[in-house]
């Protein structure tokens, strides 16, 4: 693959394996490992048949019909949202608890934001009967109390991050330092395509199913190979990554990943990684991250608790740099008004997260034949208390 | 030869070297901290710049780094002070901290402003051995640094030798798979570890760190290497009221 990633772990300029020494061995046990196993035809056999009878794929590809007669172009939801536990996450939760099968681990630890990650997390632990610790911000776990109280349910052990701006950033700093302390029994599901490598790598391959399946439906519903334009939200970029995976090489298809603005690019509150941010190391990665001008970690904001992350994925901040993909950001209040339009012409509450895709279409400028496919990377469920708060239902 | 390689030239054990995070408790005591520790006998300082995400440290570095921040430390105002610290200080001295914050300096200027000062060497624990060879490795040369790496009980013999010949001073063994500031379980497992490091008869001299807190754990910890490191213990002593007046008795309660 012309943009996938080299020997070293590097996409261009971004990526490599930024550990301490503590974590050398986990990660070179990955890195030895993850091809050989996820290439076998016994993990391809039962990954693909969890996806099919537990998650429910393949997810549709839907065609919008009111999207499109209001946007004048082909509009198609990839519906990830009708996926079990609610969202893409999950794709990569089941890719990784089996390979921690096979590498013989006893222990799976996450990190959690909104709770989405982490709920896919213990899913898969419960499913496979495995120990499961999930690190989440303490200020995250007040904020998404439903998901803390599902992934109990799960048999997980939800342990808040009580260090630094006590969300996600300091939420994944903990959960490496489980790791350090646990390198041998212990794998560490990270949920999205950041880390260091092989885990950007690993993650967008297990995410990839979701373009895989598009490519095709998508020449089942117009006869085409191609779509004109792919979009997603970006905070990790893990549905991004899954929904670029298979057009990267398709030069034609143009590449649209949305980050969230917050209040505002400008405004101080904004997690806008590839408007605000610079190129640095963050979480074992070379990438584009939100920092000072002495190199600490900026905290972000936005009102999406998935987006709120202050770097990308190292392949994001390749695609950014040499310009294969276009990043754009839609603001805290545009994603509301896109999500309830969504409701009110499609009959689909969606995540905030995926509403930021969403409200990118309002400054799309299509031609009548454009095919257009947007990632619904989740469903709104867990956001209904904002979106009620927001326009006082 | 920097002061660091003649300290290992001229005394070969015991050597007690201690960290701190500069900025810590107060902003502007890096120096007289580090005079104080040489006063007291400390053959080495490791001095602390901070960072907002230290993955591999515990509870007592990260609450000190996030109150060196707040007090409003950075690379720029820790080369300040330190710009007259060899008119009170001989003793070798290492900065360490992660990685982030020196690619944002740049890594050439990080390397000329700190030895410009008269530090000696750098411990950057999550720049790797790969990226510290291809890109960063002349930096350190040109400007006499020695880089320091870190050898754990799950580091591979193929990789320790690979480490011995990249290292030019000496060799961090961590005592154990952790963060910093856990406590020394000198077991079996731990116990042969270090002798497995020492059979290997490496070029570099070793100094052993995390969990070293008391004259008990610093004499176990000398008996397989040249030395030890006491962080967490020292910096918690730094929260302490008149941690100046303090630092003879701490130095001379490790040392023995």
């Amino acid at each position: 693959m012309k943009y996938g990633v080299n020997e070293q772990g590097y996409y261009g300029d971004f990526g490599g394996a930024y550990v301490p020494e503590m974590l050398y061995p986990n990660v070179e046990e990955l890195r030895q490992q993850y091809l050989k196993i996820i290439e076998e035809p016994d993990f391809k056999a039962e990954f693909d048949q969890l996806l099919k009878d537990y998650v429910g794929r393949p997810s549709p590809l839907y065609y919008a019909k009111r999207y499109s007669e209001k946007y004048g172009a082909n509009i198609f939801l990839k519906r990830e949202d009708l996926n079990h536990t609610g969202s893409h996450k999950i794709n990569n939760a089941i890719g990784q608890i089996l390979l921690a099968q096979r590498l013989g681990k006893k222990r799976i630890i996450a990190e959690t934001g909104a709770g989405q990650h982490g709920v896919a997390t213990a899913t898969v632990c419960a499913l496979k009967g495995i120990e499961c610790v999930v690190y989440m911000g303490e200020i995250d776990m007040a904020r998404q109390a439903p998901n803390v109280s599902r992934m109990k349910m799960l048999g997980a052990k939800v342990v808040p991050a009580t260090s630094g701006s006590k969300t996600l950033k300091d939420a994944t700093n903990e959960a490496l330092r489980d790791w350090i302390a646990n390198p041998v029994d212990t794998h560490y599901i990270i949920g999205s395509v950041v880390g260091p490598y092989p885990y950007p790598d690993m993650v967008a391959r297990f995410q990839s199913i979701i373009s895989f399946e598009a490519k095709k439906q998508l020449f089942e519903h117009t006869g085409k190979q191609l779509p004109e334009y792919v979009m997603a939200c970006v905070g990790g970029g893990s549905n991004a990554m899954g929904m670029f995976y298979h057009f990267l090489d398709d030069e034609s298809v143009r590449l649209i990943a949305v980050e969230a603005a917050g209040k505002g690019v400008g405004s101080g509150h904004s997690a806008a990684t590839t408007f605000l941010g610079k190129e640095g190391v963050l979480h074992g990665s070379r990438t584009i991250l939100m920092q000072t001008d002495d190199g600490q970690v900026v905290e972000p904001y936005s009102i999406s608790a998935g987006l709120d992350y202050p770097g990308i994925g190292p392949q994001h901040a390749h695609l950014y740099k040499i310009n294969r993909a276009q990043y754009t950001s839609v603001t805290d209040d545009e994603a509301l008004q896109a999500g309830l339009l969504c409701c009110q012409l499609e009959g689909i509450i969606p995540a905030i997260e995926s509403a930021h895709a969403l409200a990118q279409l309002e400054k799309m400028k299509f031609k009548k034949d454009d095919n257009v496919i947007i990632c619904l990377s989740g469903r709104g469920d867990k956001d209904l208390d904002t979106y009620i708060k927001y326009f006082n239902y | 030869m920097n002061r660091l390689n003649h300290l290992f030239a001229t005394k070969k054990d015991n050597l007690l070297s201690i960290y701190y995070t500069a900025g810590y408790p107060e902003i502007n005591t890096t120096v007289d901290i580090a005079e104080a520790l040489e006063k007291a006998g400390a053959d080495f300082l490791e001095i602390g710049f901070p960072y907002s995400d230290p993955v591999a440290d515990g509870p007592t570095i990260q609450h000190s780094s996030q109150q060196a921040l707040d007090n409003g430390m950075t690379l720029n105002v820790l080369f300040d002070q330190l710009k007259d610290l060899r008119k009170r200080v001989t003793i070798p001295i290492l900065l360490m901290g992660y990685v982030n914050p020196i690619v944002q300096y740049g890594v050439e200027l990080f390397c000329k402003k700190a030895a410009e000062v008269g530090v000696d060497g750098v411990i950057v624990p999550d720049l790797p051995m790969y990226e510290y060879e291809t890109m960063y490795a002349k930096y350190f040369i040109d400007s006499s640094l020695s880089n320091i790496f870190l050898v754990t009980p799950q580091t591979s013999p193929d990789r320790i030798r690979k480490i011995d010949a990249l290292s030019n001073s000496f060799i961090y063994l961590l005592s154990s798979s952790s963060i910093t500031g856990g406590s020394l379980n000198v077991s079996d497992s731990i116990e042969a570890y270090y002798a497995r490091v020492k059979a290997m008869q490496l070029n570099n001299p070793t100094i052993i760190g995390f969990g070293i807190s008391d004259n008990a754990t610093f004499k176990k910890a000398c008996q397989y290497a040249n030395g030890a490191i006491v962080g967490s213990k020292f910096v918690k002593l730094l929260g302490k009221d008149n941690y100046l007046d303090k630092i003879p008795a701490f130095v001379k309660s490790i040392k023995g």
